[in-house]
């Protein structure tokens, strides 16, 4: 199984700032293994974040994002205490959901 | 790859022949792209990773690390990296964090160390549990200043030997730690090569691992460090965990003593 | 997260994070959106990009700001975002012109959602960034170079 998220979410001033980093090998499909064979592509395709069960973010990767990818944006509302969610899934299907509170 | 290193020892030689670039913007520009990788380390991934596996029960003995000790009581944890390499009565060796941490999954898990080790570091799709186990424990030495004193006869020992290594000129190439570490002001390229024999060299050298490479996307342990410094000098490269390798960190922990830690860092 | 939600999520193969995240009530029906968008991340040229992404003929605009580094010291990793004092924008897609495929990445943004985003992004060489961003139906965009020194050795 895909290992946890880290997600960093602090609401200041009525804005909530969230900073996830996802645990994610993000191959490109034409890197060589060390016997020439080509490694196929494994990499996040769809993210949502879900602030108290609604979507505040939805995004799609593509092999460009960085490995281990890293994602910071910022929603109106939010309160310490709120349940914060980020769920990915990859192109094999395996998918990823982790939740905080608000700090 | 050798064509590349032939390439950089040249451009080392000239570096170290005093040539001052002029390449002060594309210096403050690289110091904005560290500051913006800064917030948002992967290695925190590495760190949460690691803490579960300290807290799992593991291996033929089915215990967790939570017993081991590190150097300050077994469990105790905070702080204990930065007081590291030490003299361990129990095993009547001075160990790295690294070689201790092997004891403890050896003892207290009763893995066989050919096993842990195996994967001490990582490859693509071949994560290391050592990494991440390294990356927790120096995560809890996170603002605490480095303290290796090297008081105990056993770790003064290895100090010395560690700057006997660090001056000694060796390998086809005749090069020696100091060469490249050794001096002020020095640059591979756009590295910075911090002088390793100063308390402000090491302390920045030393309190900021271990580090997420960038350039590899995985975390790098000092071991890795200096075992990869080592054959960059062209020097034979030594078994993980080797003596000389904590005889290396002893001598530099002790010139960083006082620095505080900045850790896990994050390296191009 | 409750067991039923875990339950839905590992079941719905075949559904598409937004379908399954509907299914497992995380979010309504009219929240889910597009699958991923193939033909927009197989193109090979910024033309083909926009077009796949609806956004042919965005215009040049100095209302939204790429934030990153003049100089990345690797390209495995440059820090890159997006940010807009304009209202209402739906959404952004990074480009990043050299690389094999343009599109690194798009991000819907649901009202309440700010316009700013940051990620980090692979880039084989030197090469501008493009930020394209949809706001009131239309869209626009801005572009910044970012240079790439691949710090060769040094291990
Ligand atoms: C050919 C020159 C060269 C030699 C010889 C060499 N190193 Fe290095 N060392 C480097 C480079 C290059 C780096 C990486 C700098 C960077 O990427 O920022 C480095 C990094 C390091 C670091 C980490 C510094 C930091 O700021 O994080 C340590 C510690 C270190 N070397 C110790 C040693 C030791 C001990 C030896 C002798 C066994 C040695 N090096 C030999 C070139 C060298």
């Amino acid at each position: 199984m895909a290992d946890p998220m880290k997600i960093r979410a602090s609401a200041k001033d009525g804005i909530t700032e969230v900073k996830v980093l996802m645990s994610h090998e993000m191959e490109t499909g034409q890197r060589k293994d060390s016997s020439g064979n080509l490694v196929p592509a494994h990499f996040i395709t769809e993210l949502s974040a879900e602030h108290n069960g609604k979507q505040v973010l939805a995004a799609q990767f593509g092999t460009a994002v960085s490995k281990n990818p890293y994602l910071a944006f910022k929603f109106k509302g939010g309160a310490k205490g709120d349940k914060l969610a980020v769920s990915w899934m990859d192109n094999k299907g395996e998918k990823r959901t982790d939740e905080v509170a608000i700090n | 790859m050798r064509a590349r290193l032939q390439a950089v020892l040249a451009t080392a030689a000239l570096v170290l022949a005093g040539s001052a670039l002029a390449q002060d913007s594309t210096m403050d520009e690289i110091a904005k792209y560290r500051e913006m990788l800064a917030d948002g380390n992967p290695a925190e991934l590495f760190e949460l990773k690691g803490e579960a596996l300290w807290k799992k029960a593991r291996g033929p003995k089915n215990a967790s690390l939570e017993q081991c000790d590190m150097g300050l009581g077994p469990g105790k944890l905070d702080g204990a990296y930065a007081q590291l390499p030490r003299y361990f009565p129990d095993t009547r060796k001075v160990m790295d964090v690294e070689s201790r941490l092997v004891h403890c999954m050896v003892s207290l898990q009763g893995f066989k160390e050919e096993d842990v080790t195996r994967q001490w570091f990582s490859r693509p799709g071949k994560e290391s549990d050592i990494e991440a186990l390294v990356t927790y424990i120096g995560a809890k030495s996170n603002g605490m200043k480095i303290d290796v004193p090297a008081r105990h006869p056993e770790e003064a020992r290895m100090a010395k030997v560690g700057e006997y290594i660090f001056y000694r000129r060796s390998g086809p190439q005749d090069f020696s730690c100091s060469i490249c570490h050794g001096q002020n002001d020095k640059r591979i390229r756009l590295q910075d090569l911090g002088n390793l024999t100063t308390q402000a060299g090491a302390g920045v050298a030393m309190s900021t691992w271990p580090s997420y490479r960038v350039s590899q996307g995985a975390m790098w342990t000092m071991q890795r460090r200096l075992i990869d410094c080592m054959r960059q000098a062209r020097w034979p490269e030594p078994k993980y965990l080797s003596d000389s390798v904590i005889a290396l960190q002893v001598y530099l922990q002790k010139n960083a003593s006082g620095t505080v830690m900045q850790t896990p860092g994050i390296k191009r | 997260m409750n067991m039923q939600r875990r339950e839905a999520l590992k079941a719905g193969g075949g559904l598409g994070l937004f379908g399954l995240l509907a299914a497992a009530g995380l979010i309504t029906p009219s929240q889910a959106r597009a699958e991923w968008n193939k033909s927009a991340f197989d193109a090979k040229t910024i033309e083909e990009t926009l077009k796949a992404l609806g956004a042919t003929g965005a215009q040049s605009s100095t209302d939204i700001q790429i934030t990153a580094p003049d100089i990345a010291e690797n390209g495995a990793v440059v820090p890159v975002g997006v940010v807009s004092a304009l209202a209402g924008v739906e959404v952004i897609a990074l480009l990043i012109e050299k690389n094999p495929n343009p599109l690194a990445a798009s991000f819907t943004l649901p009202a309440g959602t700010e316009a700013s985003v940051q990620t980090r992004v692979k880039m084989g060489q030197t090469s501008d960034v493009i930020a394209v961003v949809k706001v009131g139906g239309k869209f626009i965009m801005t572009k910044k170079e970012i240079k790439v020194t691949l710090g060769g050795c040094g291990g």
